[in-house]
């Protein structure tokens, strides 16, 4: 098959590769201390126990040292102390959209939210920047007893709610970037559906990097109480600029007895963003999570959600596709920790290589002793486009015990040169035709997403594409 | 910390300069290598505290009539053109069918090798470092290493029958270092099983090393059954290359030992070279095996395939670390691997780490792990006709592993082979 490479186009970004110039008016500028920590608990007027977890999550971050085990020598191009870890244009999120600042407005308009709202969402949290300048909850969810608001503003009016769960699912000392989050941690979205409560629309927020050099370090804390229902989702596309930016995430999902989260991320960040997530669920009995992600874009992603099965026949799953280009590391995975009888958990990995794009997948599945009945499906299937492209599957399946059942499969392979014969036949161009049978790879799982999400992402996908053929 | 287990071993001045320097360095080599510790990931699961080399000395020979009685119990194959009975790394028996020396084949004790053959050996005495986490045990071989068995098969001569080496373990505390080299040259055929096997229930250890170099068109066929002690601790590393149009099967039969590694290289170096890697094991009350293999994909229309299969019954403990790797010229190749666990037990633990690394695009390449139980039905249907729960679970257990067997194509070894596997499910 002839897929010689012309020319490795830079993808087209245009949709996403914009920005305004800066106007902000809180600014911890760069590097990282305890006065950071101080300032920004002051200009958020935080109580005193949230000051007192930043402080001792930056000594824990201090003391940890990097990842080692599943690190990529890329990580030690983040420079910290060139980092900007707070910067927010103002304090409280305005509520009505005539209050967001026009050139703020005009980037969202471009992003399509007032679009996607009017549709039927019921609830938009944009964040842009560190803080979510725009918020805006439908009444009728406020009735229902939904609460839908950012980190500060849920620890600081219900931390009666929140705090029970929060940094609980995730530990500061998790790893490195966990504690590097839970000390500089703003924006982010919090949520909590009480019991019997099932949302018929998803809820929405949007992430945008917007500042040169500019960490963002959301928190997202879900708590779906018992017997309660919510499809969560969660869009990045980051503009584009010349020094590397650091996206450290951490997102807790808690999902009570019977309850059901899905959680749906499209990410489609600029090549010189390093995208370090912690994503994390508790599911108690029968309770289910699902985690739908789609990872394109970013210069090294290290991204693997877990859910920790911890009530009888929870459920745990994890559907995720990377795109990877040009030098561009999709480093990512899942991982199902089992610490219940009749616990199930299925993870669904796809990944594309591009160029000389590289795909990692890790895995690990834990099932310990004296468990029964529990089960985990694990597939990854990687596709190669280009003779450059790399791809490596690195899981690690732990069983004790009879009475449980693990399958694990992963191929690796090209797109069929008679595919692409047959489609060229028949009219398509070399590129078209790849273009479809990529697509065609993706096809039953971006069928998970929701409607709009799965349209943007073939789109996505066809422009990751774009000059990959020759 | 360990000069009690290097001292001994003084190079005789009879072997040739380029040995004694080889085992000057690995001494020191040894010596500056750090010890693996779990954190390492080619040590991820295993119980590396198991194996503390301090522990042991350098095996010393066995009494006249205790060799005699291992001789006699060196019962392997039905027929092989050869063998070799080695007793704590002293050869104490060896026989040779006379069309072996008429073919221009060298089957030869290591030591006389060294001597006889020295160039010949210096070729490919432990050419390939080691690449999955051992090199510091590896470096312990080289450095203490005295016997073992060499083969040469020159060009074009195709074996009629396998040969075959006793390897026993006496004594208390000892070490021993096992040593194979197989050099198939071009289209040539060749066959041999290493038995590894204690006298006595003492704990001792075994570190061994193989070096097997299939030539173009050759084919080599290599057999290692591992039925230490109870007691006994040990840590083989096999290194197979095989250059072009050349083919490896090997096959592991595991059932002895407290903690076995063992690390397993098939390197393709040649375009359309093929390689298999087959291993059964059965594990049971507090054993524990880490097997970690490498299917190096370093020539074009290669092709690999593995089966690892493992039971574990009681306390036993398993892992499995399988890696495909494919560099970026190595195109049209394919690779297969699988790792198939049965778990026979609610308190075994089994690991599997099955792993990827495609640098090429053009490939056909899986991996499939699964861990399971007995399936209820398959038990009910053979009670229901009257075999005993307790045969239809050995029976099940025995084609669970038969399969792995059945993919070696040689008949008097296979048959061997499953006599050998069947015997140690007796008791279960």
């Amino acid at each position: 098959m002839s897929t010689e490479v012309i020319s490795q186009i830079d993808v087209d970004r245009t949709r996403g590769d914009f920005h305004y110039p800066e106007q902000h008016t809180f600014d911890a500028g760069t590097g990282l201390s305890h006065a950071t920590i101080d300032y920004i608990a002051d200009v958020k007027s935080e109580p005193d126990w949230i000051r007192e977890f930043r402080h001792k999550a930056l000594d824990v971050f201090f003391s940890k040292p990097m990842p080692t085990n599943w690190a990529s020598k890329d990580l030690e191009n983040i420079v910290f102390e060139n980092i900007r870890y707070y910067l927010a244009n103002s304090q409280r999120p305005t509520r009505s959209w005539d209050e967001v600042p026009d050139d703020v407005k005009r980037t969202f308009e471009r992003l399509g939210i007032p679009e996607q709202e009017r549709k039927f969402l019921a609830g938009v949290e944009a964040q842009f920047d560190s803080e979510a300048v725009y918020s805006n909850m439908k009444k009728a969810l406020g009735d229902e007893g939904v609460i839908f608001v950012g980190s500060t503003e849920g620890l600081k009016e219900y931390p009666e709610i929140f705090k029970k769960w929060f940094g609980k699912v995730i530990p500061t000392g998790d790893n490195k970037f966990s504690a590097l989050n839970s000390a500089v941690f703003s924006g982010g979205s919090f949520i909590y559906v009480p019991p019997g409560v099932k949302l018929k629309h998803p809820l929405q927020a949007y992430f945008r990097i917007n500042a040169e050099n500019f960490g963002q370090f959301e928190r997202t804390l879900i708590i779906a109480d018992e017997g309660a229902e919510l499809m969560y989702m969660e869009g990045c596309t980051a503009p584009k600029f010349e020094t590397a930016t650091l996206h450290s995430a951490v997102v807790e999902l808690v999902a009570m007895k019977g309850a059901k989260i899905q959680y749906v991320t499209v990410q489609n960040w600029s090549a010189n963003v390093f995208n370090l997530v912690t994503k994390r669920a508790v599911a108690h009995e029968e309770a289910e999570v699902r985690w739908i992600d789609c990872n394109i874009g970013s210069r090294l992603t290290m991204k693997y959600p877990g859910v920790i099965l911890k009530g009888r026949k929870a459920r745990g799953e994890v559907i995720s596709i990377a795109l990877a280009n040009n030098g561009q590391h999709q480093d990512t995975g899942a991982k199902m920790i089992h610490a219940a009888d009749e616990t199930t958990s299925n993870v669904i990995s796809k990944s594309i290589s591009i160029g000389k794009g590289r795909a990692t997948y890790r895995g690990q599945v834990h099932i310990p002793k004296h468990l029964k009945g529990c089960k985990n499906n694990t597939e990854c299937d990687a596709l190669l486009i280009n003779s450059t492209s790399r791809t490596d599957t690195y899981p690690a399946i732990t069983v004790r015990g009879s009475g449980n059942s693990v399958q694990h499969e992963a191929s690796v392979s090209q797109v069929s040169a008679e595919q692409i014969f047959y489609m060229q036949q028949r009219g398509l161009t070399e590129a078209q035709a790849m273009s479809l049978s990529v697509n065609g790879f993706v096809n039953d799982l971006v069928r998970e997403f929701p409607m709009e999400y799965s349209v943007e992402l073939k789109r996505l996908i066809d422009l990751e594409m774009e000059g990959s053929v020759g | 910390m360990t000069d009690s287990l290097l001292q001994d071993a003084p190079a005789s001045a009879t072997l040739p300069e380029w040995f004694r320097s080889t085992k000057t360095a690995a001494a020191s080599a040894f010596e500056t290598l750090p010890m693996p510790t779990r954190r390492d990931e080619f040590w991820r699961f295993c119980n590396i505290k198991a194996f503390d080399p301090q522990d042991f000395t350098p095996a010393r020979p066995v009494a006249r009539e205790i060799s005699a009685e291992l001789v006699a119990a060196s019962n392997g194959l039905k027929t092989s053109l050869g063998s070799f009975v080695f007793a704590n790394d002293q050869l104490v028996a060896r026989r040779a069918a006379p069309e072996l020396a008429k073919a221009g084949v060298v089957w030869l004790p290591l030591s006389e090798a060294l001597v006889s053959h020295s160039d010949l050996v210096a070729r490919y005495f432990m050419q390939t470092d080691s690449v999955l986490g051992s090199a510091k045990f590896q470096a312990l071989h080289g450095a203490s290493v005295k016997e073992g068995s060499f083969l040469y098969v020159p060009k074009g001569v195709r074996l009629s029958a396998p040969l075959e080496a006793f390897h026993w373990l006496a004594g208390s505390g000892q070490a021993v270092f096992p040593h194979t080299i197989i050099v198939a040259e071009e289209d040539s055929s060749v066959t041999l099983v290493d038995w590894f096997k204690s006298a006595g229930e003492a704990r001792n250890m075994a570190c061994g090393v193989n070096d097997l170099h299939v030539g173009s068109g050759a084919e080599v066929r290599y057999v290692s059954v591992q039925e230490w002690c109870r007691q006994t601790v040990s840590l083989h590393t096999n290194a197979t290359t095989v250059a072009k149009r050349g083919s490896s099967i090997h096959l592991g039969l595991h059932l002895g030992g407290a903690f076995s590694r063992s690390e397993s290289l098939s390197r393709l170096t040649g375009a359309a070279a093929r390689c298999d890697m087959l291993a059964a094991t059965v594990a049971d009350s507090a054993q524990e095996f880490d097997q970690r293999t490498l299917q190096d994909h370093r020539s074009p229309e290669t092709y690999s395939d593995l089966l690892y299969k493992n039971t574990l019954y009681d306390q036993a403990k398993t892992t499995v670390s399988g890696l495909i790797r494919v560099e970026p010229h190595a195109h049209k190749s394919d690779a297969f691997q699988k790792v198939r666990n049965l778990i026979l037990s609610p308190d075994a633990e089994a690991n599997s780490l099955p792993g990827l690394e495609i640098l090429a695009d053009d490939v056909r390449c899986s991996h499939g792990a699964t861990t399971g139980e007995i399936d209820a039905e398959e038990l009910f249907y053979m009670q229901s006709r009257g075999i005993p729960a307790r045969d239809a679970y050995r029976l099940i257990t025995y084609g669970f592993l038969n399969e792995v067997l059945e993919r070696f194509p040689c008949d008097t070894v296979r048959e061997t082979l499953q006599e050998t596997l069947r015997a140690r499910l007796r008791s279960h």
